[in-house]
């Protein structure tokens, strides 16, 4: 038996209806350090527009946002500056990893830059390029609101099973070793190796 | 224009001058670099300290000394430039600090110790400024390796369910 709607009346799903309002109202905390700051501006400027997808509304407070976009290198002093950002930002919450640098610490392979945040923040979405252009940001946001559409709960219930790392363990060995290489790079142990492979083709 | 002649009556004949491409270099042993330097800045008008640096150079054919600590002087009135050179060594690199002549030596030793641990007698405030507090080396020194020791991934992981 069907049931009688009233008219402008609509049922439908409390997660769809919690999925649909947040996805279309992120509220960005920009977290610019470098270069890929200016393209995130830039992104928020009237040419590429990202009122247009809900998320121009960008805070300088943590504690009104829920969408984190860490654009630019992050070093070891800044970590912790992030990471309390990150604590203090309310549920739900999202993070968006932008440009080569707040992926994989990009051309930075050095001492006091971390190799990508997502080694301890957690990342929902990354966006490559160096740094990445506007309409790269813009498809990044569009897929975090589909992704919030698609696994979104109310009650945050898709954050639970999310217990490890989503990058590599930041003491794997594998890192450890490029530590080390890094000596061997340096006194031509692995140029002289490169060479002969390249003579042995020829 | 500061003759070497002068310095080397003033300071001790161990005062060395080389000239590249029209810079002067002045070499002075570590016991009479806080005399040159006032010398330089009381009577020979060099009133700025541009900046201070340090070389290490280790592994470097010819090197006699591990450290250089470098110091860019500016004659402000005249335009005259003069670099003040002395070497340090380990196991205990240590100068004599020049913030009682230039005030803004203070941040300039602060980062020369931070990055080579070279310290600074009597400096009135000789903490890293660069590097976080904790942090142990000293990341400019030739030894020490590019991708560091480790320090750049010593925190602890966020992970999404926990917070």
């Amino acid at each position: 038996m069907a049931v009688g709607l009233p008219e402008n009346i609509f049922i439908t799903r409390l997660d769809a209806a919690a999925n649909w309002a947040r996805s279309n109202s992120l509220w960005p905390m920009p977290f610019a350090t470098a270069c890929c700051g200016i393209e995130l501006m830039a992104t928020a400027a009237s040419r590429h527009d990202l009122a247009r997808f809900g998320a121009e509304v960008m805070r300088f407070s943590p504690r009104q946002c829920d969408l984190l976009i860490v654009a630019g290198r992050v070093v070891m002093k800044m970590l912790p500056v992030l990471q309390r950002i990150w604590l203090q930002m309310p549920e739900p919450k999202w993070c968006i990893s932008m440009g080569a640098c707040a992926c994989s610490g990009g051309v930075f392979d050095t001492y006091a830059v971390v190799q990508g945040v997502d080694r301890f923040i957690p990342v929902d979405m990354y966006v490559p390029g160096c740094p990445p252009r506007p309409e790269q940001l813009l498809a990044a946001v569009i897929d975090m609101q589909e992704k919030v559409r698609r696994t979104g709960t109310i009650m945050g219930r898709e954050f639970v099973s999310r217990d490890t790392s989503s990058g590599p363990s930041p003491f794997d060995l594998q890192e450890q070793h490029r530590i080390e290489d890094s000596r061997l790079i340096q006194l031509g142990g692995f140029s002289a190796a490169a060479t002969s492979t390249v003579e042995g083709d020829a | 224009m500061v003759s070497l002649q002068e310095l080397q009556d003033q300071f001790g004949s161990e005062i060395q001058e080389r000239v590249f491409r029209d810079n002067r270099f002045i070499d002075v042993p570590a016991e009479q670099l806080l005399q040159l330097l006032s010398g330089l800045k009381t009577q020979f008008s060099f009133d700025m300290l541009v900046d201070i640096t340090a070389v290490d150079w280790l592994d470097y054919e010819g090197a006699t000394d591990r450290f250089s600590v470098v110091y860019l002087l500016l004659n402000v009135d005249s335009g005259e430039r003069l670099t003040v050179r002395t070497a340090v060594n380990l196991p205990d690199p240590a100068l004599p600090s020049v913030c009682s002549l230039w005030m803004g030596a203070d941040w300039m030793e602060r980062e020369v110790y931070d990055m080579f641990g070279i310290s600074f007698t009597e400096h009135p405030d000789l903490r890293r400024i660069l590097m976080p507090e904790e942090f142990s080396a000293f990341p400019l020194r030739k030894d020490y390796p590019l991708k560091g020791r480790g320090e750049r991934h010593n925190f602890p992981v966020i992970t999404r369910s926990e917070g």
